[in-house]
């Protein structure tokens, strides 16, 4: 693994600390600060490259008090790689075990290591979880009081878990599902499931299969799916990060087809990685570098074979759309989801202010530090309720349960958060379900 | 020094930590870095005189700083300095529509004065690249110039009034909200462009104009710098002044285009981005005389935004300019020599040669209706022999201009960046009366030191 100081120094160099990224980061708008700024952070790394600082407690801190947002990178003239020297940084901090502690590391081997490298394992426990909810074990608990028995940090976690669906992807889902459309087969794609979107939205799985295939797509969707390592790259494993790329490549030949595609922002991102993750491997370098290639966005995906527009579709009404900051900022994916609300008949489009500004969520933001996750939410509720719109629409698992924890809180008129996929694939049965009607 | 500060501020707003202090060792100059002793945050003028008192006290310098976008290294600290910044001096303190001015505390961002008077139908003109996170105070202290300096002047000109901390933590009020006053010396215009050397500023009283009706945006395509020169000559000689009148040469397009995507001509040696505003019929017949002059004048293109979204997103590339270049190479060292207009053309071709003459790669932009020339200097600050290079081929530029009759700095300031070749330019005379104002207002010398003066 590189350390900040066998980086490339050039990568350091490249910030001339102008400035322009600071009125775009979060968490410099909420402290004014220049160390919680991108050109503070970057300022600090090449101290520690420089060895004029040591890889201190304080270090660590600021590293994971950055949303990892990348907004700044959208922002910077300079292009300067900040996901690299974020990620490089952390990485560091978890190899030198700054901020081990007996608690932190059982949780992160727990997660990191245990459940969230074994997808069976992680169903199970999603199984686990839904049974406490559908029971209505979890609801008696929470009436009679009883989460006051938990400790503080979890206390205040446990009405944000989220509710687990009845079924999960490879229930919803056949491993190859061939359009029947007059256009016949147009591609073959490959579909990445996610882990929490497995457990708790599988209907937008679903739905991007639905979509992709009335737009004469084959559908290929493995029915047991590795992690795709974002959360480890994220949290400084890249050791595991590599192990499930590899898994991943072995599961999917990427030869196989012409586009492996995401509905997750944050997972799309560190899989159009795999290429730099694994080119030390020259085993899987070139199937890695093929993988990178062919990975889409499914909004960037329906735009590129030039989706159709749904004829008919449900009265949705107005919607608003909140960027995942991983789409937006790290895959450079805004205008995709856009046209694809655009399309849906009888839909107006209202811009809300600071769209592509964080949500507070970022991955495990909202538990790590939940003051900063919190007061970044009430910003974008504020901007989502100012547009007066019935949905918002966010094409992130780790949005839509903060947006969704966020408005039943906030309590008020009921916002609907839904996937854009998920509205294309509602407008398509809107108009198969009008045609039969008229049929009859 | 530290322990008086600490007993005086929440420990929010004193840091001393390495973590905390590093992130201030510079500003957006490149190459200069110094660790200050401890930041401060002032959130009133009390505490600006405070902090000034106590530095007095203590015999410790004092650095004023706002959002540290300077290009002179004017708020870089130097060894052992208070850093006092003003970010959280935050506050827009009244819009008087019927006086047409805004009052400022000098940490506010100018964007958001911007923001703020627009929404009234009104118009702040200055435009420095940095506005989107530069303070207001900041662009008083160094008199910041930007885009639209042609037609509207520069910090300076908006400038009606502010209240100022001395040395000796006097609170201050320098000019007021009359349009004509002449009560007195002319002291505000002192502290305009003092840069943190006679006195801290800590509010700012700003003059307004009515927004524009209407704006037109071009944007033209030359084979030729002569030819890209030339022409700006001839829409002057045809007595337009358009609020913008911005060059970029060829390296400067292909990282510009790179970072922004606005559809930049690949091909082009040179471009000019020309903006006029005002009333729409005026602007409509302003903008198809400058079109055909353009064309007479050789370009090979020239287009036109078609709505406001595509000429902010040509302007906003436009000032991305000087970070896109750092693209290039690891160090990107921006100059701001400034000529007569008249200069131009000869100028430009000083650059080339300097270039040449020394082996240095400088891409060229800048506002070619005022004369104020960025050659940027693309370079690696780890090549010592490199850097000996640079450092002639400056000197050659700054000689250049000197000699037809220009300026070392048109709009970063002096700084340190500038401060060898400050002599050059005043002559004797004025710089000793410099250095008089100087000594009188900061006797013992703790008012950013070694800034201006060598």
């Amino acid at each position: 693994m590189k350390t900040l100081g066998e980086l490339d120094y050039s990568v350091l160099q490249q910030c001339i600390h102008c400035g322009m990224c600071l009125p775009t980061c979060p968490t410099y708008a909420e402290t004014k600060a220049e160390r919680n700024s991108p050109r503070g952070r970057i300022a600090l790394m090449r101290a520690v490259a420089d060895g004029e600082l040591s890889l201190s407690k304080a270090f660590a801190q600021e590293m994971y008090y950055c949303l990892g947002c990348l907004a700044c990178v959208s922002a910077c003239p300079a292009g300067v790689d900040y996901a690299e020297l974020f990620e490089t940084a952390r990485a560091q901090v978890e190899e030198e075990r700054v901020l081990a502690s007996p608690r932190r590391d059982f949780i992160r081997w727990m997660c990191l290591r245990v459940v969230f490298t074994r997808p069976r394992l992680l169903r199970l426990v999603g199984r686990l979880v839904w049974l406490w909810q559908a029971s209505g074990l979890q609801s008696v608990f929470r009436k009679c009081g009883l989460t006051r028995l938990l400790p503080a940090s979890l206390r205040n976690l446990e009405p944000q878990t989220p509710a687990i669906r009845p079924r999960f992807s490879n229930q919803l889902i056949g491993e190859v599902e061939r359009p029947k459309g007059p256009l016949g087969i147009r591609f073959r794609v490959a579909v990445l499931t996610g882990c929490v979107q497995d457990l708790a939205f599988p209907e937008i799985n679903r739905a991007t299969v639905d979509v992709l295939l009335e737009n004469g797509c084959e559908v290929h969707t493995p029915p047991v799916q590795p992690c795709c390592g974002s959360l480890h790259a994220h949290n400084g494993d890249l050791g595991s990060a590599r192990a499930l790329a590899r898994r991943q490549l072995d599961l999917i030949d990427p030869r196989a087809f012409d586009a492996i595609l995401s509905n997750a922002g944050g997972c799309g991102l560190h899989l159009r990685h795999y290429d730099r993750l694994l080119e030390d491997d020259p085993a899987y370098a070139p199937r890695a570098a093929e993988w990178s290639r062919k990975v889409r966005d499914i909004h960037e995906w329906l735009a590129e074979i030039g989706f159709r527009a749904p004829k008919g579709g449900p009265a949705a009404g107005s919607v608003t759309y909140h960027e995942s900051c991983h789409l937006c900022h790290g895959q450079k994916v805004s205008a995709q989801p856009r046209s694809v609300l655009r399309s849906l008949p009888g839909v107006e489009l209202r811009e809300c202010a600071e769209s592509s500004w964080c949500c507070g969520s970022a991955g495990i933001y909202n538990i790590t530090h939940p003051s900063t996750s919190a007061s970044l939410l009430a910003r974008k509720l504020g901007h989502v309720a100012a547009t007066g719109a019935q949905t918002v629409a966010t094409a992130n698992p780790g949005c839509q349960l903060q947006l969704e924890n966020g408005l039943r809180s906030r309590g008020g008129p009921a916002v609907r958060v839904a996937h854009p996929v998920v509205l294309l694939a509602e407008a398509y049965r809107a108009e198969r379900d009008a045609a039969a009607f008229a049929g009859k | 020094m530290i322990e008086a500060l600490r007993s005086h501020f929440s420990p929010q707003d004193v840091l001393t930590e390495p973590e905390d202090v590093i992130p201030y060792s510079f500003d957006g100059t490149a190459g200069l870095r110094q660790t200050p002793l401890v930041v401060v945050f002032a959130r009133t003028a009390g505490d600006v005189s405070l902090v000034l008192r106590l530095a007095r006290e203590h015999r410790v310098p004092v650095v004023t700083r706002g959002s540290g976008t300077g290009l002179s290294g004017g708020s870089v600290p130097v060894p052992g300095c208070v850093v006092l910044c003003l970010t959280r001096m935050d506050r827009v303190l009244g819009l008087d529509e019927a006086n047409l001015t805004i009052r400022a505390q000098a940490g506010v961002v100018t964007q958001t004065i911007c923001d703020t008077v627009e929404a009234a139908g009104l118009f702040y003109p200055p435009d420095p690249g940095s506005l989107k996170i530069s303070t207001i105070g900041g662009n008083v202290a160094e008199n910041s110039g930007g885009l639209r300096g042609l037609k509207y002047g520069v910090t300076r000109d908006y400038v009606l009034g502010m209240e100022v901390v001395l040395a000796d933590g006097t609170v201050c009020w320098l000019g007021g909200r009359c349009v004509k006053d002449v009560a007195g010396y002319n002291l505000r215009d002192l502290f305009i462009g003092s840069e943190g050397t006679l006195g801290v500023i800590t509010e700012v009283l700003l003059k307004l104009l009515p927004r524009p009706a209407a704006r037109q945006t071009l944007l033209a395509t030359f084979t030729a710098l002569d030819t890209a020169a030339q022409t700006v000559s001839a829409i002057i000689a045809a007595k337009i002044i358009p609020c913008t009148l911005e060059f970029l040469d060829r390296q400067t397009i292909e990282c510009v285009e790179a970072f922004a995507k606005v559809g930049l001509p690949g091909d082009a040696e040179a471009i000019l981005l020309i903006e006029t505003d005002g009333h729409p019929a005026a602007v409509a017949d302003e903008a198809s005389r400058i079109e055909e002059l353009c064309r007479a004048g050789g370009a090979t293109s020239v287009r036109r935004a078609r709505d406001a979204e595509e000429a902010s997103r040509l302007t906003t590339a436009r000032r991305s300019a000087f970070s896109a270049l750092a693209r290039m190479r690891p160090t990107t060292i921006l100059e701001d020599v400034t000529v007569p207009r008249s200069e131009l053309a000869g100028m430009i071709r000083d650059v080339e040669k300097a270039a040449a003459a020394h082996q240095v790669q400088i891409a060229t932009f800048g506002h070619f209706g005022d004369g104020n020339l960025h050659p940027t200097i693309l370079t690696d600050e780890r090549d010592a022999d490199e850097m000996v290079r640079v450092e002639a081929a400056l000197a050659l530029i700054v000689e250049a201009a000197l000699a037809r009759g220009g300026t070392i700095t048109g709009e970063h300031g002096v700084g340190l960046a500038k401060r060898r070749f400050l002599r050059r330019q005043l002559g004797e005379g004025s710089y000793e009366l410099l250095r008089t104002i100087k000594r009188a207002l900061d006797p013992e010398g703790l008012l950013n030191p070694g800034k201006i003066f060598e």
